[in-house]
């Protein structure tokens, strides 16, 4: 890539001002609000809106789908500047991502360190054009912290792998494509050392789900089952029985995207929350408990997110921020999970509203439920303590 | 701005560790502590002016570095690791700041150079009760002719008893905010000393009627506000950077009593409940560092948003450091409460500083104001 100088960003800002302006509709600049405004993606898409539809469109043209991705896979090709710019003019004017997708978030960053050169064509323009929905298979009933030892299996058959076991709380699992999955291919090695990492079309033959209902009412995940499962060799990742590097190394950009790193959707400040819900005086909030509580939220808001930044700095100049993602993962749920509480607090009865014609307040509610599995999903706070005193702090064991 | 320091700064710093690990151990300060809490070393001093800490925040102008308080933070953070007494904060960050942020050209030209070379130093007094309140000031400064008359009582002066001037807030009879140079020796002035809990001595001075020439005023009119607003900006950001440090060597010592001490024939650190609280800390010094040189470098760009980011600071390394001398002390167990390891320096001086120019709650409510709540 041509290395651009002040001047070319400087037109590209302005002229990527003009486009957002231009292509992104009205209702596609508010905040989501339910399930139905993201736009997943996938063989049985279908969108909620023409604007959803207009917008998602004219990104694929633009390639903007997942902007920084190289051409070859149907990614914009933009220098991490011009990307930044790009993500930067997207939040001020408060666009959503065309497209939600752990194939962009988790996958995508796997495969291009992982995958031969054969699987990333195949697989890496499906998430560009958001054709493949792709769901996780990490956890399983008897491996969730202690994620290293599941149990599913993959024998081999000669031409292909059979799978068999079962996997859980598997996002999405009964709307997506294709999963992403781990499973054991030695049961002889210690169980870091059988692990291998499969892709698995999800209409296979012996594969089934079954979802589970969540505290917030809605039914995000599943129960997968693999019931003999044949799936190609050409689908494996990476290296026989290496599976966990991948596996590791995917979690670290799974937990910097649950931690909040590259968050973009704006969110309404918690004390503007506040304001339009509780008493005031002189524009001083009444209950001095809740607005202590309120500014010392938003100030931990302020500073993890200054924090994201140095860290991002540093990285660009070498300083390996790898088990970083471990304390991103950490702060930013619990920090999230705290800001939802209080939210929840802030609107009083209107924050118990469960269903109602009010369905701002139906949504904070319902997102303050969802919310508790923020400092679970991903691996859980205790876990990721764990790793921060183990491979930062080198606590013995 | 990228959230990090530049190569010259980096150079600073390490220059300033290596100083320091020779020149001012954290021994010194037990030696000083001992010796009647004295202030501090006077050859130090000379030392730090011939390093060109006491030149960094001067402009060129007036002969100094003007390399910037992002540098100069990185000099206070490591101070802060070795608990380094020196009147760098007092007559430095707080006096020089003053005069470099007036636009009184006369009291800049006839200072500055002084106050660099160290031959004169400033103590700062603004403080008149228990709670930190800028806004409430009883010392008056009435005019006659072309002098003032200071009347009033001022406390927690750092290193007030061995200053040559004062900076002195008071009310002018418009009662608007002014700054005055007054001169330790002038009539009317009597200074007596309090040692608080961080073996510092901290001083009270009476202006009883003290004559001061209007040329000494440095605040212009309707000005003294804002200067007051600016200097105690640029004083907790600063002390923020003081506290980074400590709070960075109180864990770092810990960590490692954590890998040394040995209970049930394990060492200490195996055991996850001091494993996550260890963590935990981690994570909130992560963020103190953010805060820390964010602020820093808002100074230097004169930000906009200096107010927020210095009650930011200020709040979460006065939170911070609350938690981390704490937890240190109890992971120390016994001997971390004893007077033979240094773990309650760290957590004495901490109490002083969270309290010095506003406390957590101050700033909290400071920051909500700001955000208008
Ligand atoms: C909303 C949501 C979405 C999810 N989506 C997916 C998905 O798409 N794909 C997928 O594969 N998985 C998914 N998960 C699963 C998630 O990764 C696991 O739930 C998580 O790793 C925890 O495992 P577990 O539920 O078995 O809890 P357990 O591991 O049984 O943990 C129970 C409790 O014990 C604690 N604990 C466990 N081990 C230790 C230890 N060594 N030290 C201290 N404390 C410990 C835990 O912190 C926790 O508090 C999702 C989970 C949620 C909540």
């Amino acid at each position: 890539m041509e290395t651009m100088t002040k001047s070319d960003l400087k037109e590209f800002r302005s002229e990527t001002k003009r486009w957002l302006e231009e292509n992104c509709p009205t209702s596609m600049r508010t905040p989501p609000k339910e399930f139905a405004d993201l736009y997943w993606g996938g063989r049985n898409s279908t969108f909620s809106s023409e604007d959803q539809k207009n917008w998602f469109t004219k990104m694929l043209e633009k390639k903007w789908i997942v902007p920084y991705w190289d051409t070859q896979y149907g990614g914009g090709g933009l220098s991490p500047e011009e990307n930044n710019i790009l993500t930067q003019e997207m939040i001020r004017i408060g666009c959503r991502k065309p497209l939600f997708s752990f194939g962009i978030s988790m996958l995508g960053p796997a495969l291009h360190q992982f995958a031969n050169k054969e699987q990333k064509m195949r697989f890496l323009p499906d998430i560009t054009s958001g054709k493949t929905w792709w769901c996780q298979g990490y956890s399983e009933p008897n491996a969730g912290s202690d994620l290293a030892g599941l149990q599913t299996k993959a024998e081999d058959k000669g031409d292909h792998y059979l799978v068999s076991g079962s996997k859980v709380w598997t996002s999405y699992a009964d709307k997506a494509d294709w999963i992403f999955c781990l499973v054991r291919t030695d049961f002889e090695a210690t169980k870091h050392n059988g692990i291998s990492f499969l892709l698995i079309d999800m209409k296979s033959a012996g594969v089934s789900t079954r979802p589970i209902k969540l505290i917030s009412g809605k039914s995000p995940f599943c129960e997968t089952f693999f019931d003999g499962v044949k799936v190609p060799k050409e689908n494996l990742i990476g290296t026989l029985n290496d599976g966990w590097t991948i596996a590791k190394y995917l979690l670290t950009h799974e937990r910097q995207m649950i931690g909040g790193v590259g968050e973009t959707d704006v969110r309404k400040a918690v004390h503007e929350i506040a304001l339009e819900n509780m008493p005031s005086k002189d524009g001083i909030l009444s209950d001095s408990i809740l607005r202590s509580e309120i500014a010392e939220i938003e100030m931990n808001d302020a500073v993890f997110e200054m924090t994201i930044q140095r860290i991002t700095d540093e990285a660009k100049t070498g300083v390996n921020a790898g088990a970083l993602s471990s304390f991103f993962k950490y702060y930013g749920t619990e920090q999230n999970v705290a800001r939802m509480e209080l939210i929840s607090s802030i609107t009083g009865t209107n924050g118990l509203l469960w269903e109602s014609d009010n369905k701002d307040a139906v949504s904070v509610v319902r997102t303050f439920c969802r919310s508790k599995g923020n400092t679970i999903e991903g691996g859980t706070s205790e876990v990721q303590l764990g790793i921060i005193s183990k491979r930062i702090l080198n606590l013995p064991s | 701005m990228a959230l990090i320091i530049t190569e010259e700064q980096k150079l600073l710093r390490d220059s300033a560790t290596e100083f320091l690990a020779m020149n001012a151990p954290i021994e010194q300060f037990r030696e000083l502590r001992d010796d009647n809490y004295r202030a501090f070393d006077e050859g130090l001093w000379t030392k730090l002016v011939e390093m060109g800490w006491t030149a960094l925040t001067i402009p060129e102008e007036f002969d100094g570095l003007e390399f910037g308080y992002t540098g100069l933070g990185q000099v206070l953070e490591e101070m802060g690791k070795n608990l380094t007494k020196a009147p760098l904060f007092s007559s430095i960050v707080l006096g020089a700041t003053t005069l470099t942020e007036s636009s009184n050209q006369e009291l800049k030209a006839a200072w500055l150079t002084h106050l660099m070379d160290g031959t004169k130093r400033f103590a700062f007094a603004l403080d008149e009760q228990t709670y930190f309140d800028p806004t409430s000031i009883a010392t008056t400064a009435k005019k006659a002719n072309n002098q003032y008359t200071l009347s009033g009582k001022k406390t927690m002066i750092i290193d007030g008893a061995s200053a040559d001037a004062f900076v002195v807030v008071a009310k002018t009879e418009d009662n608007e905010i002014n700054l005055f140079l007054v001169e330790a020796k002038t009539a009317g002035i009597s200074i007596s000393t309090d040692v608080l809990l961080d073996a510092g001595t901290y001083a009270s001075v009476t202006f009883d009627q003290v004559k001061v020439s209007e040329a000494n005023r440095i605040s212009t009119a309707g000005q003294g506000s804002n200067l007051l607003n600016q200097i105690l900006n640029t004083a907790c950001i600063c002390l923020s950077a003081e506290m980074l440090g400590m709070v960075s060597e109180v864990f770092d010592q810990t960590i490692a009593y954590l890998k040394e001490r040995e209970q049930f024939g394990k060492r200490i650190g195996t055991y996850q409940a001091l494993q996550h609280r260890a963590a935990i800390m981690f994570s909130e010094i992560e963020l103190c560092k953010s805060v820390v040189i964010k602020g820093l470098q808002a100074i230097d760009e004169k930000s906009e948003d200096l107010d927020q980011l210095a009650s930011l600071a200020k709040a979460k390394l006065g939170k911070t450091i609350k938690l981390v001398t704490n937890e240190a002390m109890q992971m120390h167990g016994g001997i971390g409460v004893t007077d033979d390891v240094n773990i309650g320096f760290y957590f004495k001086r901490a109490r002083v500083l969270q309290r010095l120019f506003g406390d957590y709650s101050y700033h909290l409510d400071r920051f909500a104001r700001l955000n208008k709540y």
